[in-house]
């Protein structure tokens, strides 16, 4: 490409200022969270990771995930079919409706199931008579993490559907197929990388979610602490060595995820949705 | 007299309107408007101070990642150098990381006994525990939607028009504030939103680094978080109420602007 700037020496300036904005804000944080973890060496790194109340963290943490992340799938592919297939009243609403969790503050995203299901909620003498506990509990904790990971596969699906139009879909049902053999044999496999780009943010969302989660969670450790909110409780006990160690859990899953990702914006580029590629 | 004052009150003969007036709306302002307004505020002042705090610190690290993500999306995209695309990927760690993790990662720092706490104190800065702490944390969150918003734009804008533009005899400078930065501008503004909504709500990666003292470093998703644990729903969903008022009020508003942006660009 053409240089832009015919000024010597601009270039070089820009790139340099780049880069160091690059490194201060972003690459340092990261380096800080294995140079703290270590600080003290591979025993004290793995004692923190070893303990119960950081398995049973994990365990919860990958439980939600593993509830979330299916059902906000399947939503963002009824959602996509939905917006992309159909002409219909109220269509931006739904759009702007399916955006709205990333507008909102993740802590309202969890107020908002306290208000519902809370002791004093709308609901809560209800569920306090059936003995049904969500808020403080792994149901709630769910709850929260759907709402702040609603949006992600719907808006990777949205676009390429949009893209790609119905042809394919029609002539599967020129040639006789159904619905669903026209879904799951034309549709889901045109847009598959797409979905699995979507799934992929959607999950480091929900195993990273702090703010939402906090406030329906209850901070009972062992029990309903996930990573996140672990990270925190050692952090808030002065235990700095623990809390880090903890979280270069969430770091490395955070590096895979931004692997992954890049890996199949370079190689899926044309499957993924029109927004991606650069 | 002019005619809007004419319309706004009766004519009359009388003299002495003015004076009277403006001395009855001051007294009035001063003895009774003033100290009720601290009535009704007072009770507030907890939230309005959060509120304030939220908003200001969001606009102010919305418009640097502005700046920053301009020159950043501007070099990935228009020049090449070796490690270009790993600098890319780079720029989407702020979304990878989970916010807890920014968050005490960047108090690490930041703090007093930190590297980079250490060294701004001998400037006399306060960096972690200090407004200056939040900004820093919501820099860290907001550039990516900077860089991600305008790259696409800059990469598809049209180099004829640039070429026509150097051919007439334009500069380096009057050709990017002339021909570049308007085309850039609506993506640009979008880009500054997105990173202005989401550091209006972020919680994880503020909340180590705050410090969090009442009135002065207590941000608004916190105050809801506090107020939840006092069990005053009431209170905590007021305070939510009012961050997604005035978040959509301003999103509003931005809206209009680049639609106006957009048609000014047009004509």
């Amino acid at each position: 490409m053409k240089p832009l700037f015919r000024l010597p020496g601009v270039a070089p300036l820009l790139l340099v200022f780049s880069l160091a904005v690059l490194g201060l804000l972003i690459v340092l944080p990261l380096g800080v969270v294995f140079q703290q973890a270590f600080a003290q060496g591979l025993g004290a790194y793995l004692t923190p990771l070893r303990d119960p109340d950081a398995l049973a963290a994990i365990r919860l943490t990958l439980l939600v995930a593993a509830i979330s992340v299916p059902l906000n799938a399947v939503f963002g592919l009824a959602a996509a079919w939905t917006v992309t297939r159909f002409e219909f009243r109220g269509k931006t609403l739904l759009l702007a409706l399916i955006d709205l969790p990333f507008s909102i503050s993740p802590v309202v995203s969890g107020l908002v199931w306290v208000l519902l299901f809370g002791a004093q909620g709308w609901f809560g003498a209800l569920l306090q008579a059936w003995g049904v506990k969500i808020i403080f509990a792994t149901s709630g904790i769910v709850l929260a993490t759907l709402v702040v990971t609603l949006p992600f596969v719907a808006r990777e699906l949205i676009p390429l559907m949009q893209d790609q139009g119905w042809d394919e879909e029609a002539a599967a049902l020129t040639l006789g197929a159904g619905g669903f053999t026209t879904f799951f044999r034309v549709t889901l496999p045109n847009v598959k990388w797409a979905l699995v780009y979507g799934v992929l943010l959607c999950n480091a969302r929900a195993m990273g979610e702090f703010g939402a989660v906090s406030v329906v969670s209850g901070h009972i450790r062992g029990l309903t602490d996930t990573l996140p909110l672990h990270i925190e409780a050692l952090y808030n006990d002065y235990d700095f060595v623990g809390a880090f160690a903890a979280a270069t859990l969430l770091a490395s899953l955070g590096l895979v995820t931004l692997v992954v990702k890049t890996g199949l914006e370079w190689r899926f580029a044309d499957e993924l949705a029109a927004s991606r590629r650069h | 007299m002019s005619s809007p004052t004419a319309r706004w009150r009766q004519p009359s003969v009388l003299p002495g309107f003015p004076l009277a007036f403006g001395l009855t709306v001051t007294y009035l302002g001063f003895i009774v408007i003033l100290p009720l307004a601290a009535l009704v505020l007072k009770p507030w002042s907890l939230v309005l101070a959060a509120l304030r705090l939220s908003f200001g610190t969001s606009v102010l690290a919305a418009l640097v990642d502005g700046v920053l993500g301009l020159i950043i999306a501007w070099t990935l995209v228009r020049y090449e150098f070796p490690g270009r695309r790993l600098v890319d990927a780079i720029v989407d760690l702020p979304f990878a990381l989970p916010t807890a993790v920014a968050g005490i990662a960047l108090t690490a720092l930041y703090a007093p006994t930190g590297p980079l706490g250490a060294l701004a104190a001998k400037f006399g800065l306060k960096t972690a525990y200090s407004p200056l702490g939040i900004f820093i944390a919501l820099l860290f969150i907001g550039l990516p939607f900077v860089v991600r918003a305008i790259e696409p734009v800059l990469q598809e804008f049209d180099r004829e028009v640039e070429e026509a533009a150097r051919t007439l005899g334009a500069s380096d400078f009057q050709r990017i504030r002339q021909v570049v930065l308007p085309a850039l501008a609506p993506a640009w503004i979008s880009g500054v939103t997105l990173a202005f909504a989401r550091a209006v709500g972020e919680y994880g990666s503020v909340i180590f680094i705050a410090g969090n003292m009442p009135m002065r470093t207590e941000i608004a998703p916190l105050l809801i978080v506090i107020k939840l644990e006092e069990f005053d729903y009431a209170g905590a969903a007021a305070v939510g109420v009012a961050m997604v008022v005035i978040s959509f009020g301003s999103l509003l508003a931005i809206n209009d602007l680049q639609a106006y942006l957009a048609q000014r660009g047009r004509a």
